[in-house]
């Protein structure tokens, strides 16, 4: 959000926009000086880059997902937004792969000089901001800037982003966002939302500011008061997309079911599957592990401090000079699993999953982390039937 | 600063044993805030990297550091020499919360390289006569030559300093044994008593067996846990332990807390 403090602007701001409408809020936020980051097909994908205008956004595309399954195909109905997650997050922008933090020379004497990296990233404006990653932005908030240490990289990129949620309306047969509270709705925390409705009366977008930037800009785009038609069709197609999601959690407290799993004989099950290479956490939209790379020039008298992301899955995460703490793919799913669905409470005080179902596409297994939690929950049950009979 | 490393002028660098090695600190132009014992810092040998590195002495702005030459970072360290200077990041995590012990008896018990954390706290202990019970310090090494600090160690006890070592030469007429085994020397009211422990992990578990044992609760012994970590300011993930953040979280824990999860293979 723009002012992450700024009351919700006041009055009703609903307006309609068609699609010129659209082309002239990414041309109003370009004006603004704000790079545009949002939806467009890219080498058979749907990915997240930097547009120049609003007819790069994958009009006419959707996706078909499945564990371990992702294809782009087309939609007959021209729609912008008919899309569930791609391979990128919003995590690449504010969060990115790989950083400097510092720099650092060293004199004739051995004295050191450090220079912070200024890092003055682009004012950013994400359009087309699912109500899932708009969770995972906020959780990534509360672990990059949300402690007692702000870390500044995230810090700058974050704090001057303008996002533009838009609510789904076609839930992929990999999410479940439903389950973990995060949409199909969008929840506080925008700048703008917007709906998508394609019907007989056309293509448009229900828009509403979440701040006072947000009313602003769309006070200065050509746009048409909400009509009744434009409002129940919207909200219709965002509660029957609650009703559509392809997968879900068991309807348990999870952070306790994890937390009761340690010695799961599941895990065993998982990680004769799991090949380690940890795609799902570069995928997954709040996995904010990363290492550091100290690198010299060649003289030896200058160095600068790197950091990119790394995953729980490899086996030097957890070094020490004695080996591994985490040396079987076993304890490193389950380091993963109870991370997210379970110890993120304790750390973060929230859930570490919003549903988004990027970890299922993207895993060449197709490990499923609903299908692990229901396995988890049944061996749990199973377990107490145990116990209740008087059987071991 | 807690994520860029100010510059610190080494002003000595002096072996303790084969691959140990103490090196004072001090701060070229801005210092970092005051280090509480059982805290750490991100020391950083210039190109090479930075590794937590726990606070042996504190003196003002002053740091003192007793270093294990074990890999890349840590043998760069041991080598850095007087007059050219380190980066250093912190201070890190939570202390051993000395002054919560007040008027309880106390037992220090120490492997290897876990000495340097606790000898802060000690200096702390003695500096404050009257403040506590009795100060019990129980020092296990691996050989003779592998003693940290033997120059200080007999003013420590008061009344109880045991040394024992794993294995001793001829010459050597002191104990040999598991450092748990000193505890039949200290003298403590295990009702009255608040136990700190830092070395290798079989180590702390047996010494806090030892003490639940005697009768000393698991909330009234505090352990320094030993992980993996990057940035220490709970943004890289390395240090987890179950639902811990130990740069955050610890590395000082209690017992109660980190019991369930030290019997946690691989977690
Ligand atoms: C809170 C805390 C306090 C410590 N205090 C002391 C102390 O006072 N004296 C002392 O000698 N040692 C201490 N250690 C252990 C010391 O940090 C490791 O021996 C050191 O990190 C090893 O790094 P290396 O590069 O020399 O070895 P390698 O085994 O080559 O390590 C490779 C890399 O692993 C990474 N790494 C990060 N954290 C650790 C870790 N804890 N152990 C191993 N590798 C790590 C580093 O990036 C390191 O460069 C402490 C550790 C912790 C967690
Ligand atoms: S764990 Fe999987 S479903 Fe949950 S947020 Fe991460 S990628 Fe999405
Ligand atoms: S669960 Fe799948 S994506 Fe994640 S590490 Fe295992 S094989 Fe890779």
């Amino acid at each position: 959000m723009a002012s992450a403090t700024a009351p919700p602007a006041a009055g009703d701001t609903a307006c309609v926009l068609d699609r010129d409408g659209m082309g002239a809020l990414v041309r109003e936020l370009r004006a603004r000086g704000r790079t545009v980051i949002g939806p467009t097909v890219r080498d058979d994908a749907i990915v997240l880059a930097k547009l120049e205008s609003a007819e790069e956004l994958p009009y006419g595309w959707g996706v078909e997902h499945e564990a371990g399954y992702y294809r782009v195909r087309r939609r007959p109905d021209g729609a912008a937004f008919a899309h569930s997650a791609g391979p990128q997050s919003w995590k690449s922008f504010l969060h990115p792969e790989r950083v400097r933090q510092w720099a650092a020379d060293r004199g004739p004497d051995g004295e050191m000089t450090v220079r912070p990296e200024r890092d003055e990233p682009p004012s950013f404006a994400f359009l087309g901001v699912r109500p899932c990653d708009l969770r995972a932005i906020q959780i990534q908030d509360r672990v990059m800037i949300g402690g007692p240490h702000r870390d500044a990289t995230y810090g700058a990129r974050r704090g001057g982003a303008f996002l533009i949620v838009v609510e789904c309306t076609e839930p992929g047969a990999t999410c479940f966002c439903v389950s973990m509270d995060t949409g199909p709705a969008a929840r506080p925390g925008y700048d703008l939302a917007l709906t998508e409705v394609v019907d007989e009366a056309g293509h448009r977008f229900l828009a509403r500011a979440g701040t006072d930037e947000g009313a602003e800009i769309l006070a200065a785009l050509p746009r048409r008061p909400a009509d009744d038609l434009t409002r129940t069709r919207a909200r219709e197609d965002v509660e029957a997309a609650a009703g559509r999601m392809g997968r879900t959690m068991p309807e348990v407290d999870l952070r306790a079911l994890l937390a009761g799993t340690l010695d799961a004989e599941r895990w065993n099950d998982v990680a004769a599957r799991c090949l380690t290479c940890g795609n799902c956490t570069m995928a997954c939209p709040t996995c904010f592990c990363t290492t550091t790379e100290d690198v010299t020039d060649l003289t030896g008298d200058h160095a600068e401090r790197w950091r990119r992301w790394e995953s729980c899955y490899d086996l030097d995460f957890t070094h020490l000079p004695g080996g591994s703490v985490r040396g079987s793919g076993r304890s490193r799913y389950r380091q993963w699993l109870t991370h997210k669905l379970g110890t993120w409470w304790d750390q973060f005080d929230s859930s570490g999953c919003v549903g988004c179902g990027r970890c299922i596409v993207w895993c060449p297994v197709g490990i499923d982390i609903t299908e692990e939690a229901h396995a988890l929950h049944q061996e749990s049950l199973d377990g107490q039937a145990g116990t209740e009979d008087g059987r071991p | 600063m807690t994520a860029v490393p100010l510059p610190y002028r080494v002003t000595a660098n002096r072996p303790e044993s084969a691959d140990t090695r103490t090196i004072e600190l001090q701060p070229v132009a801005e210092a970092l805030p005051v280090f509480a014992p059982g805290q750490f810092a991100m020391v950083y040998a210039f190109g090479v990297g930075d590794i937590p590195v726990s606070v042996a002495g504190i003196d003002g702005s002053a740091l003192t550091h007793t270093i294990r030459g074990v890999g890349a970072t840590s043998r760069a360290l041991c080598a850095v020499r007087a007059g050219t200077q380190v980066g250093v990041r912190g201070p890190f995590g939570t202390g051993w919360d000395l002054p919560s012990a007040a008027g309880r008896d106390l037992i220090i018990v120490a492997g290897g390289i876990g000495l340097a954390p606790l000898r802060p706290l000690v200096r702390e202990a003695l500096s404050a006569p009257g403040t506590y019970g009795r100060l019990n310090v129980l020092v296990g090494a691996r050989t003779p030559a592998d003693l940290l600090y033997r120059s200080e160690l007999d003013g420590w006890g008061h009344p109880y300093c045991g040394v024992t070592v794993d294995r001793a030469g001829p010459e050597w007429t002191g104990n040999v044994g598991v450092v748990t085994a000193l505890l039949d020397q200290a003298a403590f009211d295990p009702h009255d008593t608040t136990a700190f422990a830092c070395g290798p992990e079989v180590m702390i578990r047996a010494a806090a067996r030892e003490l639940l044992h005697r009768g000393v609760p698991a909330q009234h012994i505090r352990i320094s846990l030993e992980r993996n970590m990057h940035c220490a300011t709970g943004h890289c993930g390395h240090c987890q332990l179950g639902p811990l953040l130990l740069c955050r979280d610890g590395p000082v824990v209690a017992y109660d807390r980190a019991k369930p999860l030290l019997t946690v293979r691989e977690l």
